[in-house]
């Protein structure tokens, strides 16, 4: 037995001993959102793939855990889709003596994502119903502020189940400015933030969350990312956007919403584009970004993220199609390049 | 028989019975776990699961390698945080302390126990991720080797004051000085105990998460060194579980056999290693 | 503490140091000193975890005072925590377990302890003890995937149906919700009061039971009349053991709870416990307020276990020291 005991302990300490002195890759810590996180996480397994010498980890808990660690310095680079707002910057320039840069990376969109009992197909949802659900005065599916829209499909007399992010978000950051945009009642009475006081509903933790309560529970009704609904199958809906038209999330759709900002991107680059403008923008939609310091003790560790920062404007951009995220407006792509200097 | 009688019987009867069906019905909720776990686990278990990282996300495929490292790499520093500190010190309760001091340590280590696993992962957050600005294994290791000192403290405290007073009192009348005595007639003779312990101890922090969510924190790659944060089995369960991806369910179920599994078993010996008596090893 | 040896300390101005510096030289000083740090250190890192705690949570303490325990709103945006809704929920989901797990536990333990053969007993015991040592994420991992849907579907619509007149059973049954944690919870505490209840019924002395049983009892009621009561303290610890045990579950609590901050009569309303808010909002409370609350929070959570396990602890020790003492007579 003694014997046994002492060589399992000889065997674990020369395994750790071995993974030690392993050939120690540069490793590279983040966090934040999760509504770009299938995004990120292909990115930085390709970049992996390509740089086997460096290792970008990124755990998606987020927007608001990505601004909270990257202030506490607790990782290298955070990642959010609700910009930081003065407050919060400031907090980081008083905290390090320096300040935080924000760089777009893709564009993406919250959809309106149901489960209803006999409803396989798109929905449409004008803002006054998204509204009247989320404040919980709208609370059957067959009530007529969604009935009005969706003349000949069937809806039931069922309860709205509704869904929102339990945690700090910034899926959640556009889905409350879209609302403040478009309902005073939203605006006075919950307002617009990564985490707010929902009126009603369940929360899941994350995109990944959200979405799997809603695919599990029948009649919910929620936001999430584009991408989530569509690895998942599942059916999301139109909304109307400042002109008037019912209008689907795609890569056409959110590019056209983001046109108008591409021409008047501000330095730091905090724009929000919901209910932008135009007959075919989609009206949700938004730039995520990272969050990266301006100042880095680690060389090693600056050049790799600029590396990374510099790839994923180029080829990087080329993966984002593939799972449903707009690739960034040429203008917005050139501002950034000249801002990435701005890293020491 | 009166009327009275009878009717006593068979409330008699009924309840006993009932009982019964109360311990059926609570064996029955183990094995039905087990028996969903093995079936749900064994069906997605194959070799990538145990050799490859995790895929992008979305993707199918993929495993759990580094997750099963990372515990492992967690479980080791948590034992050499947790055992030195619970076997010395119980050693000091049973053998050097007068009774207001063991009082106290007991009774810190009786606090100790009781905290949520939760409120360890903030107190091993503000001590040893914040300072360093890291998320780390260390910091992991340090919060699961709290949970287990109070485990280990205890029960080798009782196995070594077990040790029958007549083999103490023999090597102290050979001349033998109080440490050599400990370390040789008193530890070896409750050493099936003080292993169970352990391994009781072992087993309990095994299947925490909690603790490291904060402080492990995750990793989609290897984590190199200490110093990194890294994936581990059960945080890997909890972030797959609440997911809508169905592989990601699927690696889910044979990452909480494969942790049940070993837990399980780590239980199993544990015991089995104290039916075996706490013997004086003939030398 | 003197230490026997055997040579006779010879008498004089310096036997005192003497004897010091022969058990110095012996190390049994350096033995004694080395093990005194170890047992020192689990002392003092357990103050320092009640001083991180206290201190963490200073911004709230003063700002809120007890406002914090009695408000029930949790609005980061405005800066206004209160923990009502999270200790409610964590009450009710204990609540609602050990409704759940304490007739069940008690019954199969006096099944354990007083029908079944002693190999019968032993192995059930030992199958009961494996299910404690059941990792909470993996009785999680069981909660999403089995006990939301069968709550979904079956239960929660059946007992709407049954005894949806009392506000408990009211509203939509979404399978998440108060009851589906304290089903979940009640799975989890049950072996630990059918271990400890088995062991203080086992430990009431024989005369009792045969002092019944020959006045006339049946065996139930020499058991419940006699036996369970004489036991009654040492039970009574095993269910606070189990309470404090349920307050402090994070993981499967929070993957069937609901995740929302909400007080309502229904137990299929969507709630949340202390423990869950944490897990899920300590990585990402920015301000120090936020940050400082969830602490303030954690520091409640602890002062409830603690209390409630030195409660379960006395109760215990008070009842096998009177079943010695009785046995003894």
């Amino acid at each position: 037995m003694k014997r046994i005991t002492g060589l399992l302990v000889a065997m674990s300490l020369l395994a750790g001993a071995g993974i030690v002195l392993a050939d120690n890759p540069l490793s590279i810590n983040g966090a934040g959102a999760t509504f770009p996180y299938p995004m990120y996480s292909k990115w930085f397994d390709e970049y992996h793939k390509k740089y086997g010498n460096v290792q970008i980890n990124y755990q998606s808990i987020g927007s608001g855990g990505g601004i909270k660690q990257v202030t506490e310095g607790t990782v290298d680079f955070g990642a959010s889709d609700g910009p930081m707002n003065d407050d919060q910057l400031k907090a980081f320039q008083d905290k390090h003596g320096f300040g935080i840069l924000h760089f777009p990376t893709v564009l993406g969109a919250d959809i309106p994502t149901y489960n209803v009992p006999g409803v396989s197909g798109e929905l449409n949802f004008t803002p006054e119903a998204i509204a009247g659900i989320f404040l919980g005065k709208i609370t059957k599916w067959n009530d007529p502020a969604i009935a009005g829209a969706n003349a000949g499909v069937k809806l039931p007399g069922n309860d709205i189940v509704v869904v929102h992010r339990s945690d700090g978000s910034g899926t959640s950051y556009i889905w409350t400015d879209y609302l403040s945009k478009v309902s005073d009642d939203w605006k006075n009475k919950v307002g617009k933030g990564t985490s707010v006081n929902w009126p009603v509903g369940l929360g899941g933790k994350g995109n990944e969350g959200v979405a799997g309560l809603i695919k599990q529970t029948p009649n919910s009704f929620g936001y999430v990312e584009l991408i989530y609904a569509i690895q998942n199958n599942m059916p999301y809906g139109r909304v109307k956007n400042s002109s008037g038209a019912f209008i689907k999330a795609d890569l056409a759709s959110v590019t056209a919403a983001a046109a108008g900002a591409a021409k008047d991107m501000p330095g730091d680059f905090r724009v929000s584009i919901t209910n932008a403008p135009g007959k075919t923008a989609y009206p949700i939609c938004s730039f995520t970004w990272l969050l990266i310091p301006e100042k880095f003790s680690d060389a090693a560790k600056r050049d790799a993220i600029k590396g990374f920062v510099s790839w994923m404007l180029t080829d990087g951009q080329n993966d984002a199609e593939a799972l449903s995220y707009a690739k960034l407006p040429k203008e917005v792509v050139a501002k950034e390049k000249l801002a990435l200097a701005r890293v020491q | 028989m009166s009327s009275n009688l009878r009717w006593r019987k068979f409330v008699s009867s009924f309840m006993l019975t009932m009982t019964g069906v109360c311990a059926v019905v609570a064996v029955a909720v183990l094995f039905f776990i087990l028996g969903y776990l093995v079936y749900h686990g064994g069906t997605s278990i194959n070799w990538s699961f145990f050799t490859k990282l995790p895929a992008p996300v979305g993707e199918t495929g993929g495993g759990m390698a580094n997750a099963i490292v990372g515990s492992g790499k967690l479980l080791l520093l948590a034992a050499l945080i947790g055992v030195p500190i619970g076997f010395l010190g119980a050693i000091y309760l049973a053998e050097f302390s007068g009774s207001s001091v063991a009082f106290v340590v007991r009774y810190s280590a009786d606090l100790l126990n009781g905290v949520p696993s939760i409120v360890i992962g903030i107190f091993a957050y503000s001590l040893a991720v914040l300072p360093f600005k890291h998320f780390s294994t260390l910091a992991g290791g340090l919060a699961l080797g709290l949970m287990m000192i109070p485990i280990t403290l205890r029960s080798t405290e009782e196995f070594l004051r077990a040790v029958p007073r007549a083999l103490r009192e023999g090597a102290m009348a050979l001349g033998a000085s109080k440490w050599k005595t400990i370390a040789t007639v008193i530890v070896p003779a409750a050493y099936r105990g003080i292993l169970t312990a352990v391994l009781l101890a072992f087993a309990r922090v095994a299947g925490e998460t909690a603790p490291l969510l904060f402080t492990a924190f995750g990793n989609r790659f290897w984590s190199p060194g200490w110093n990194q944060p890294t994936a581990s089995l059960p945080v890997m369960i909890f972030t797959y579980a609440i997911a809508p991806y169905e592989d990601w369910h699927r690696q889910a179920w044979a990452a909480g056999l494969v942790l049940l599994g070993l837990i399980l078993i780590i239980n199993i010996l544990a015991r089995a290693i104290l039916a075996r008596g706490v013997a004086v090893p003939r030398s | 503490m003197a230490t026997t040896t055997t040579t006779v300390p010879s008498a004089g101005p310096f036997a005192g140091s003497r004897s010091f510096i022969r058990k110095f030289r012996e190390g049994d000083e350096i033995a004694r000193m080395i093990t005194f740090l170890f047992a020192a250190s689990v002392v003092l890192v357990t103050i320092l975890l009640v001083y991180e705690l206290w201190i963490g949570s200073t911004l709230p303490r003063h700002k809120f005072g007890l406002h914090f325990f009695v408000t029930s709103v949790w609005d980061p945006i405005f800066d206004q925590f209160g923990a009502l809704p999270f200790i409610y929920g964590t009450l009710v989901t204990a609540g609602v377990s050990l409704i759940l797990a304490v007739p069940l536990g008690i019954g199969a333990a006096i099944f354990l302890a007083e029908l079944a053969p002693a190999r019968v007993s032993d192995i059930l015991e030992f199958f009961i003890d494996l299910l404690a040592a059941v990792p909470s994420v993996i009785y999680g991992l069981l909660g999403v995937f089995i006990v939301i849907p069968l709550m979904r579907e079956y239960i929660q619509p059946g007992l709407k149906k049954s005894l949806g007149f009392l506000p408990l059973f009211q509203g939509p049954a979404y399978g998440v919700g108060f009851l589906t944690a304290g089903v979940v919870l009640a799975i989890m505490v049950i072996p630990y009061i059918i271990s400890v209840s088995r062991e203080v019924l086992l430990s009431v002395p024989r005369d009792q039971r045969e002092a019944a049983l020959a006045l006339g009892a049946t065996r139930w009621e020499s058991t419940w009349k006699v036996v369970v009561p004489f036991a009654r303290t040492g039970i009574m610890g095993s269910i606070f053991l189990a309470l404090a045990r349920a307050l402090g579950e994070t993981m499967a609590v929070t993957m069937v709870i609901g995740n929302t901050p909400t007080i309502s009569a229904s137990l299929f309303s969507p709630g949340y416990s202390i423990a869950a808010v944490i897990a899920n909002e300590f990585t990402e409370a920015t301000g120090d307020l936020y940050l400082q609350s969830l602490i303030e929070l954690g520091l409640v959570l602890f002062l409830l276990t603690f209390i409630l396990n030195g409660l379960a602890r006395l109760l215990i020790v008070i009842t096998s020291q009177r079943g010695s003492e009785m046995g003894q007579a």
